[in-house]
């Protein structure tokens, strides 16, 4: 059993590193535009370069 | 707006563009921010090619498409005019309208649905973490592992149910201040007890704890508070959108130069000056030109009236043939558009208080849960005289009992009723519309504007000479007046050709008239031109001194009017007509439209009056209607219906808000809105046939967390799978 005394802790932290991103996913303003985000990635507009 | 209000250095634009203005400008003003609705953009290429577009503008800093909202937000450079924008961007081909950026606060709502996002996840992540630990619990971990496991979840659940909960601890506490009980008041006692019976558990490695259930309890329950939320916040973005399309704007006449201002910077005694097409921003008095007035939103009328200088005119008015200069007596809150709202508001005090089903239900559910547990308590304690034991049932049965479903029962149908009413062009604004429109069994139609267009349409083209439509034609080509544009569609649509008149002018409130083969020809008003007026809508043609010849006119109806009606009939609804209007229009629509009651020339107390009395003798009155006339009643009545062409006003008194231009779609929510509240029902049902089951069981003290923690979820998840069963 001592096998979870590093199995508890890697699953609490990749747990949490989920959640930390989706938290930073909110506070940055990414569900404002769902639906026009899932049309942007079709345009090629900044394909060769990045937006500047 | 700033940039739109800003008065010009000098009087001609040419040089209030040039760059020294503009440098002058920048430094003493601060960045235009613009908002734009694009209600035809659709795809990728939409957003590129305006997004392109706009930033290719010399002045434009930053502009960003959202095609979710159909909005786009410019940042530019002061001076940079929402019109130029515009302009622009229906260049492309596309639909685009000004947006008051000053309406659209969509920040505020912004962050309390962010805020319950963030809580969601949290309770989520924490849930999901607390039940794996559970799971090995109930699959037989034993001694230390067993007292491992508690105390990870502990750590887990205690902080993220601190940060989690917050809503309802506040909600709970603002209830109990007043002396009030509402659902929050058990879920706040649930989540408390059932931590604390666990850490004590835990601390003398008992067997049952109870953090899963406690966590998994908020999740569910913040899920709904969510879907809520969410719901709400489309519907109050989208009615702020339709708000903020009403740039308020006025031009005001200083030193005899024109100038655009905001409508709050009018005051008592400025000229303003109104171009034909145009509405009423202020109550004043006509101190220059002759025109006719369309009073038909605040009186409901169709006929417009004849004005001249020295008349007064009452903000709403639209402006239909001559340009007006009036000098304003009354501005902002004290125009009669605004004493309109204190009919409102006394409309409103006498709405009957509605309680919704979820209120009833936690009225009836909150005392009884409380009492349960707490009998159960004292129950067990005098029957073991064991404490831990005790509370440890009364955790379980408040667990078990918790409105865990019954959060999520209302939500998640009304959610999925939203939606789908959103989709086929409706807006429900207020969160018991859907409730009181499955009630509804008589419903009240304004006429103008409501279930007719405003628009008139020619009647009588088959039975009138082709030269004097020919003449007509002429005359009518050269005015924007509503009844002269339906003789030119109607004699356009017919194949005839205009006869070739000259001189044509317009005499603004009067008419047009022109020569033709040396005589004096005229079209407009009976008065004018000579005739006797009639009782239905009408223009009158004369050829030199010949007989006038009379052009007659109906109110076209609007889409889906008569399926709307025809429909409410036949769900067996009572229909009545009520109208500002004259008694031969109204009468002849009611027979057009098969509605055997209806009232004429009623004035809008009379209206408000009739829903109250409608109320009164227990009828459940929708009120659908769109102008001033009809703002007391749609506040009087159950539930109220207005189409997006109303007034501002009759918007905010209803409850719904149809955003296209067709009526049918009326009749179909009255079914979805019962159909809704049949799910709600069904739903409460089977959160209680869960409660029925589990709660002798935990009263018994046979519960263990295992099985608290299977009825919950499962009777959330039948819950919501219900409430997606709406079709």
């Amino acid at each position: 059993m001592n096998v979870l005394a590093y199995l508890i802790p890697i699953s609490l932290i990749l747990g949490g590193l989920g959640l930390a991103f989706f938290i930073y996913t909110v506070r940055s303003n990414q569900y404002d535009d769902p639906e026009g985000d899932a049309r942007r990635i079709l345009s090629d507009d900044w394909d060769d370069h990045p937006k500047p | 707006m700033t940039a739109a209000i800003r008065a010009t250095p000098s009087a001609c634009p040419a040089c209030a563009a040039a760059p020294a203005a503009e440098a002058l400008a920048a430094r003493a003003l601060p960045d235009a921010r613009i908002a734009l609705s694009l209600p035809t953009i659709h795809c990728a290429a939409c957003i590129s090619k305006i997004e392109t577009a706009l930033n290719a503008h010399p002045q434009v800093r930053s502009a960003r498409v959202n095609l979710t909202l159909k909005r786009a937000s410019i940042d530019a450079a002061p001076g940079v005019t929402a019109e130029e924008m515009r302009a622009l961007v229906e260049g492309l081909g596309y639909e685009a309208h000004e947006l008051d950026a000053g309406t659209l606060n969509a920040t505020a709502t912004d962050r309390a649905g962010r805020d319950l996002l963030m809580r969601l996840a949290v309770a989520g992540f924490a849930a999901m973490n607390v039940m794996l630990l559970s799971v090995s619990v109930w699959s037989g971990a034993e001694a230390a592992t067993r007292d491992m496991f508690h105390w990870i979840s502990a750590a887990i659940t205690l902080p993220a149910i601190a940060f989690a909960g917050v809503p309802f601890y506040r909600n709970a506490w603002a209830a109990l201040r007043q002396g009030r009980l509402n659902m929050d008041v058990p879920i706040t006692l649930a989540i408390i007890l059932a931590v604390l019976t666990s850490l004590w558990e835990t601390s003398l490695s008992g067997e049952h704890a109870y953090f899963d259930a406690a966590i998994a309890l908020t999740f569910f329950l913040l899920a709904g508070r969510y879907l809520d939320h969410r719901t709400r916040a489309i519907a109050r973005s989208a009615a702020e959108e339709l708000t903020a399309l009403e740039v308020p704007r006025a031009t005001r006449l200083r030193d005899g130069a024109e100038e655009v201002v905001g409508l709050a910077d009018l005051a008592v005694g400025d000229l303003i000056l109104v171009r034909p097409g145009g509405r009423m921003p202020v109550d004043g008095v006509i101190v220059t030109g002759t025109t006719e007035l369309d009073r038909s939103l605040l009186t409901g009328e169709t006929l417009p009236v004849f004005a001249g200088a020295g008349q007064a005119v009452s903000a709403g008015e639209v402006n239909l043939t001559g340009p007006l200069t009036i000098r304003a007596s009354a501005v902002g809150a004290e125009t009669s558009l605004h004493r309109m709202a204190d009919l409102v508001a006394i409309a409103e005090s006498g709405r009957s208080r509605y309680t919704s089903l979820a209120d009833r239900a936690a009225r009836l559910y909150a005392p009884g849960v409380h009492i349960l547990s707490g009998l159960s308590f004292v129950g067990w304690y005098l029957y073991t005289w064991d404490l831990r034991t005790a509370l440890n049932v009364a955790a379980a049965v408040l667990i078990i009992t918790c409105p865990c479903a019954l959060g999520l029962a209302v939500p998640a149908v009304t959610t999925a009723a939203s939606g789908r009413l959103f989709r086929r062009g409706m807006l429900i604004k207020h969160e018991t519309a859907l409730e009181r429109l499955a009630q509804v069994d008589t419903v009240v139609f304004d006429k103008t504007g409501t279930l007719t267009t405003g628009t008139p349409r020619l009647t009588n083209l088959d039975a009138l000479p082709r030269d004097a439509v020919e003449l007509a034609l002429a005359l009518s080509g050269a005015s924007s007046h509503p009844l002269a544009q339906a003789i030119t569609r109607a004699a356009r649509d017919a194949g005839y050709l205009a006869a070739k008149l000259t001189d044509i002018t317009e005499v603004p409130g009067y008419g047009t008239k022109g020569v033709f083969e040396g005589q004096e020809v005229r079209l407009g008003r009976a008065s004018w031109v000579g005739a006797r007026a009639r009782a239905e809508t009408a223009t009158f043609l004369r050829v030199g001194e010949a007989a006038p010849v009379a052009f007659t006119f109906t109110d076209a109806l609007r889409p889906g009017a008569e399926e709307a009606v025809a429909a409410l009939v036949a769900q067996g609804k009572r229909v009545i007509l009520m109208s500002g209007d004259t008694t031969p229009a109204v009468a002849a629509l009611a027979a057009r439209l098969g509605i055997a009651q209806w009232l004429a020339e009623a004035l809008p107390a009379d209206k408000a009056a009739r829903v109250a009395a409608l109320t009164e003798a227990g009828a459940h009155v929708l009120m659908v209607g769109d102008g001033l006339n009809d703002t007391a009643a749609l506040a009087a009545a159950h539930v109220s219906i207005s189409p997006a062409s109303a007034l501002d006003a009759a918007r905010v008194a209803s409850d719904i808000v149809l955003l296209g231009n067709d009526l049918a779609p009326i009749a179909a929510a009255c079914e979805t809105a019962r159909a809704a509240t049949r799910r709600i029902t069904e739903n409460f049902r089977i959160a209680t046939l869960y409660n029925i089951v589990a709660v002798p069981l935990a009263v018994a003290g046979l519960c263990s967390p295992l099985i608290a923690a299977l009825a919950m979820s499962a009777s959330s998840i039948t819950v919501s799978l219900n409430a997606l069963r709406l079709r």
